[in-house]
């Protein structure tokens, strides 16, 4: 909302306090002020001249000399090249030493040899608009003669005398607070803000034409759809002259960024701006059967709004019809086919409110937001249609614009009640926490036109406060205008003590998160959406049951148009885009959510998800090194039995070299080596290693319990096997059957795999150390040579690998 | 016999300091069994009665100046031998040192952990809920009807009618006083989706912390209390806080909240605009429709909220010019942090 600082001094003083102490101040209390601009401070120095003479220039066929009454002892000299100018005509002009919008200084200087002492000005050169000036030309001087300006005096500012000064503040209303989108609510704020007067005036509201002419002769109103039009005020102008609106009001328009148009749709807008409540003007002679009816469209109904674009309506949305045809769209726009033109006589003037939702609605699905919507989808107070349309009808006769004729037709099927609550100090104060007194809480409320009874026990709620409905509000109210910062601080002395502490989980994934960052990770944030087309890229199949995803109904774009069910082609993405720009050294994780699906109508389920990657030019232990870190993991979560299992299904994978993790029967995740076509499709020219890790699944198979088991006293025996074996045979088996061999087995630990010509294709040897020891004693050369040869016998009967 | 000795003295000192010495030649040439001064203290047999021992007493004493020197000698020759060898070990300290894998939190984990932390230490408990949340719970149980004009200023991504993107983590608030009474102390922070284009300053998801308190008797004195304590902790002992009215549904009053400028303390600079604060968060007391739509009887009980963006707080405290920079992930931007 853009504020006209000398609108508002129409009925509150502010002078004596400084436009930046006004803005804050009116920020503090509840109007949020966004800035201001003082609007005519470019200009200077151009007053009003009568050209007395004008002679042809002696050296310039183009250029002519003037004579110019300035309202000084003798004429000054201008030169020009304006061909509109004449002996007689009324001019700005812009004398020696001024300035104009966009930096220009006026000089007297010397044209083709004669003296010129200013220049002459255009409307553009004082940063006005034809809109602004009507009667006025683009490509020439400002002829005040025709505008109707000729009788400023001569020698006069131009700047004062056009009104063209102004400071506009620029306010940002919240939802809760329309009856500030006008120049009265910002007026009562500020009244109050101030400690000020606020000088409300009533206009006229009873008007009865002379020869007893009677809107009941002009025109009939039904409101078909009550439930989302819940008034609807009129009246008749007769006689109407269409014709420029003055000056005063055109710059009042004009500093609160609206274009003057005529007489009368001017006295909408500035009734709009003024009072807050949007009007229509409709020519009378395009209502076909001299009615008016506020019904729904029908579906396909066609409609031509005011800036001539055709609209389809829907049955949803609320039109003002006559007989035959809508004639605006209710709280919207205005049509086409009723616009007020210059042969218009005779104007029906519409003051109404219509349902918030409904317009919002309308307005949205038809992609245009206008003045009008942006105050109706906030809610309007019905009781303001009737003291707008008095205050456009007197607007009317100030500016002899037309006829009012007598009567109103006011259809109003639910009069509102005005709403009343209770006032109760101690309540208010304990809630707030401070200490005012009731005196001050019902002063204040009065000051802003709430109804306090004598005992000061209730209050009634002003109409256009109807987001005023219980105790919290009546709160604001006060604390807004005594001060949020005059509250003290407290710190919740009254209440209950309660801990502050993470859950086991959440401190679960900050160990983890601490842990993987003590590794080496750098920990990525990626977004929840992705495109679908990103499961092609990690070469899911057509039917995965992970394409199958939460779908956003209206994304931004394709990129960001479905919420992931593996966080994969993320981590993926990044290491690419890293890769891309060079690179290399990189260790990544994120723990973030995935959204899988369950029923229509039902919340997906939404399991983190750990994800690490890296990239390696090394292509032998990129694999070992990742398996290292997953099961660094594991160990953080107290997991000492999970098993690895080789897994060639999953197609993000090379299909050699990735393994799912399992505790009993519940996978943990996968890993390995990116499938060569996956790190292919994200353009990456080296092996990736990447992981895909249950977080829910670890945290719940993991030891939530330390318990200490002591540490053995005897001392243990190693012993080292060596044995061939076909490449086929997996290290986990071999050291899954030396655990079981013997019960002296501690601990098995594969230190050395060897290939060579020596041992024949298709054969490897592995080296392990056993661990022996007895628990209560030590073992003896022979206890360990039997358990030796229950290993040897064991690993040929069960694997057929024999020692080396 | 007292000249010899007094010669053999001055020899041996003379000796025993000569960088080059071999210490225990000299030892044995002058104090062994075979040395000069035994050899010197066997001729003593030959003194009259009143000179052997005066001569016995010089004898020991010049025995006992030569093992000291030698033992000085020694010790300092072994300090000089042990420098020598340290000085050979020299390293050069410039060069660089092995590398040791370093990693780093995100800086929106850096900022929410230390937010989590402060109001740990406040006695709040840490609450989360689903992303892809009801409609019900993202606005209606927060005071934000259908066609409510509300809705148009968080232009929200909807999956069904009824389901949606979470625009903010209030209805983990709303969950939460469905299911626990009073006392409540929260804070639920996570992500949350606005379908804003990505930009220098925009991005269709960013991360927020809301805190929640509800119990009998808290005030908006409560409120300011406890947001000016955070904003000591997380920007500085000297921090001010400033409320500025505002409108947010779920609350009343609300405010707009405003840290003094933790660059310049106020005075204005770049990084306030040149106005002294800087807008940080929005609070209020709960609305008592949305207390009541949770089943907490607004007459009994009161409570504050609050929320707070964390990109903006992580963008302002490490300067950070561009939000794109948090989602794209450049090794060399993560490695700052």
């Amino acid at each position: 909302m853009q504020l006209s600082m000398k609108w508002l001094a129409d009925y509150t003083d502010v002078s004596d306090i400084t436009i930046k102490e006004y803005c804050d101040r009116m920020t503090m209390s509840g109007s949020k002020v966004e800035g201001f601009e003082e609007i005519g401070t470019d200009i200077s120095g151009v007053v009003c001249g009568k050209i007395l003479e004008i002679s042809r220039h002696p050296n310039a066929e183009r250029l002519v000399v003037c004579k110019v009454d300035v309202g000084i002892d003798a004429p000054i000299q201008v030169i020009t090249a304006a061909t509109n100018v004449f002996e007689g005509a009324v001019v700005p002009v812009a004398r020696d030493g001024a300035h104009l919008p966009g930096d220009v200084k006026i000089k007297k200087g010397k044209l083709r040899g004669e003296v010129s002492e200013g220049m002459f000005c255009s409307i553009a050169e004082l940063g006005l608009s034809l809109n602004d000036m009507p009667g006025a030309i683009e490509d020439g001087i400002l002829i005040l003669n025709h505008v109707g300006l000729d009788d400023i005096p001569l020698g006069a500012d131009m700047v004062e005398a056009l009104g063209l000064r102004d400071t506009v503040v620029e306010f940002e209303i919240t939802s809760n607070r329309p009856d500030c989108l006008s120049v009265l609510g910002l007026a009562r704020e500020s009244a109050v803000t101030f400690g000020k007067e606020l000088n409300l005036s009533t206009p006229k509201h009873d008007y009865a034409s002379a020869d007893g002419d009677d809107i009941s002769n002009y025109l009939n109103v039904k409101i078909t759809d009550t439930e989302h039009c819940y008034r609807y005020s009129s009246r008749v102008v007769k006689n109407v002259k269409i014709a420029p609106s003055p000056l005063w009001l055109r710059m009042k328009l004009r500093s609160s960024g609206v274009r003057p148009i005529n007489n009368i749709v001017d006295i909408t807008n500035y009734v709009m701006l003024e009072y807050g409540q949007p009007m229509h003007a409709f020519d009378y002679r395009c209502l076909d059967g001299a009615s008016i009816n506020v019904r729904k469209a029908e579906d396909g109904e066609k409609f031509v709004s005011l800036d001539s674009i055709p609209h389809d309506l829907d049955s949803t949305m609320l039109v003002i019809a006559d007989s035959k045809k809508a004639v605006a769209l209710a709280g919207v726009m205005g049509g086409e086919n009723s616009e007020i033109t210059d042969s218009t006589t005779t104007v029906v003037f519409e003051s109404a409110t219509f349902h918030p939702g409904n317009v919002r609605v309308t307005a949205k699905k038809l992609g245009m937001r206008t003045e009008s919507s942006a105050r109706f989808e906030k809610g309007l107070d019905c009781e303001n249609t009737m003291p707008a349309l008095d205050r456009a009808c007197e607007l009317i006769e100030l500016l002899g614009a037309g006829e009012v004729v007598g009567g109103t037709i006011d259809v109003y099927p639910t009069k509102k009640e005005k709403a009343t609550l209770p006032l109760n100090a101690d309540v208010i104060n304990n809630f707030l926490g401070v200490n005012l007194t009731l005196e001050y809480m019902a002063e204040t409320l009065r000051k802003l036109d709430f109804e306090v009874s004598e005992d000061m026990t209730s209050v009634t709620v002003p109409f256009f406060r109807d987001d005023v409905r219980c105790m919290n509000d009546l709160a604001e109210e006060i604390i807004r205008m005594y001060g949020y910062n005059e509250i003290q601080s407290t710190l919740s002395n009254s209440a209950s003590p309660t801990v502050g502490a993470r859950t086991e989980r959440q401190s679960f994934d900050v160990r983890l998160h601490d842990m993987l960052v003590g590794m080496g990770f750098n920990e990525i944030e990626t977004f929840s959406f992705i495109s679908p087309s990103y499961y092609d890229k990690i070469r899911l199949a057509a039917d995965d049951s992970r394409r199958k995803c939460v779908v956003i109904s209206n994304p931004l774009g394709e990129d960001t148009s479905v919420m992931r069910t593996t966080a994969l082609p993320s981590m993926l993405k990044i290491l690419a885009d890293n890769y891309s720009v060079k690179n290399r050294d990189m260790l990544l994780f994120e723990n973030a959510k995935v959204y899988l699906p369950t029923t229509a109508n039902e919340l997906p389920e939404e399991p983190a998800r750990l994800t690490l990657g890296f990239i390696s030019a090394d292509d032998k232990v990129g694999f070992y090194r990742m398996k290292g870190y997953v099961e660094a993991i594991l160990a953080i979560a107290g997991i000492s039995d999970a098993s690895f299992k080789s897994c060639k299904t999953e197609p993000t994978f090379h299909p050699g070299r990735c393994a799912e993790i399992y505790a009993g029967d519940v996978c943990l995740g996968v890993f390995g080596e990116a499938h060569p076509e996956t790190a292919d499709n994200y353009g990456i020219g080296c092996k990736v290693y990447i992981a895909e890790l249950a977080v829910d699944a670890i945290y719940a198979a993991r030891r939530a319990e330390i318990r200490y088991t002591a540490i053995p006293k005897h001392p243990a025996i190693e012993r080292d096997f060596s044995f061939v074996c076909d490449e086929t045979v997996e290290a986990g088996s071999v050291a899954a059957v030396i655990k079981a061999a013997n019960k002296l087995v501690a601990n098995v630990e594969l230190f050395d795999i060897y290939r060579g010509p020596q041992l024949g294709e298709g054969k490897k040897s592995m080296s392990y150390a056993v661990m022996l020891r007895g628990e209560d004693k030590t073992l003896t050369d022979t206890e360990a040579d039997e358990a030796a040869a229950a290993i040897l016998s064991a690993l040929e009967t069960e694997l057929g690998v024999k020692l080396r | 016999m007292r000249e010899t000795l007094e010669k053999i003295k001055a020899e041996a000192l003379e000796a025993l300091s000569a960088p080059s010495a071999n210490i225990e030649d000299l030892r044995i040439k002058y104090l062994g069994k075979k040395g000069e001064l035994t050899a010197v203290l066997r001729g003593m047999g030959k003194l009259s009665a009143e000179e052997r021992p005066v001569i016995g007493q010089l004898a020991n004493d010049i025995r006992a100046e030569i093992e000291a020197k030698i033992e000085a000698m020694t010790a300092e020759r072994h300090a000089r031998e042990i420098e020598e060898k340290l000085e050979a070990e020299r390293l050069d300290v410039t060069i660089p040192g092995y590398k040791i894998a370093q990693g780093h939190f995100h800086p929106l984990t850096l900022v929410q952990r230390q937010l989590e932390e402060i109001f740990l230490g406040m006695g709040y408990s840490i609450v989360e809920g689903p992303e892809v949340e009801l409609d019900y719970y993202n606005f209606q149980a927060l005071n934000i009807p259908k066609d409510h004009p509300a809705r148009d200023t968080q232009d929200t991504f909807y999956i069904t009618e009824n389901i949606l993107l979470r625009s903010q983590t209030s209805p983990v608030q709303a969950r939460t006083m469905e299911k626990q009474k009073p006392p409540i102390k929260v804070l639920s922070p996570g992500r949350v989706y606005r379908s804003d284009a990505v930009d220098a300053t925009h991005s269709p998801l960013f991360h927020q912390v809301e805190g929640l308190v509800v119990d009998k008797g808290i005030t908006m004195g409560d409120l300011k209390g406890t947001l000016e304590m955070f904003a000591k902790t997380m920007f500085g002992e000297e921090t001010k806080i400033r409320f500025r009215p505002h409108h947010f549904p779920f609350t009343e009053p609300s405010a707009e909240v405003d840290v003094s400028c933790f660059v310049c303390g106020g005075k204005g600079c770049r990084l306030c605009k040149g106005e002294g604060w800087i807008e940080i968060l929005g609070a209020g007391m709960v609305h008592p429709n949305v207390l009541r739509m949770c089943g907490i009887d607004p007459e009994v009980y009161s409570g504050f909220a609050f929320g707070m963006g964390v990109e903006r707080i992580a963008m302002l405290k490490y300067r950070i010019d561009d939000m794109r920079h948090l989602y794209e992930n450049d090794v060399r931007f993560l490695n700052q942090f």
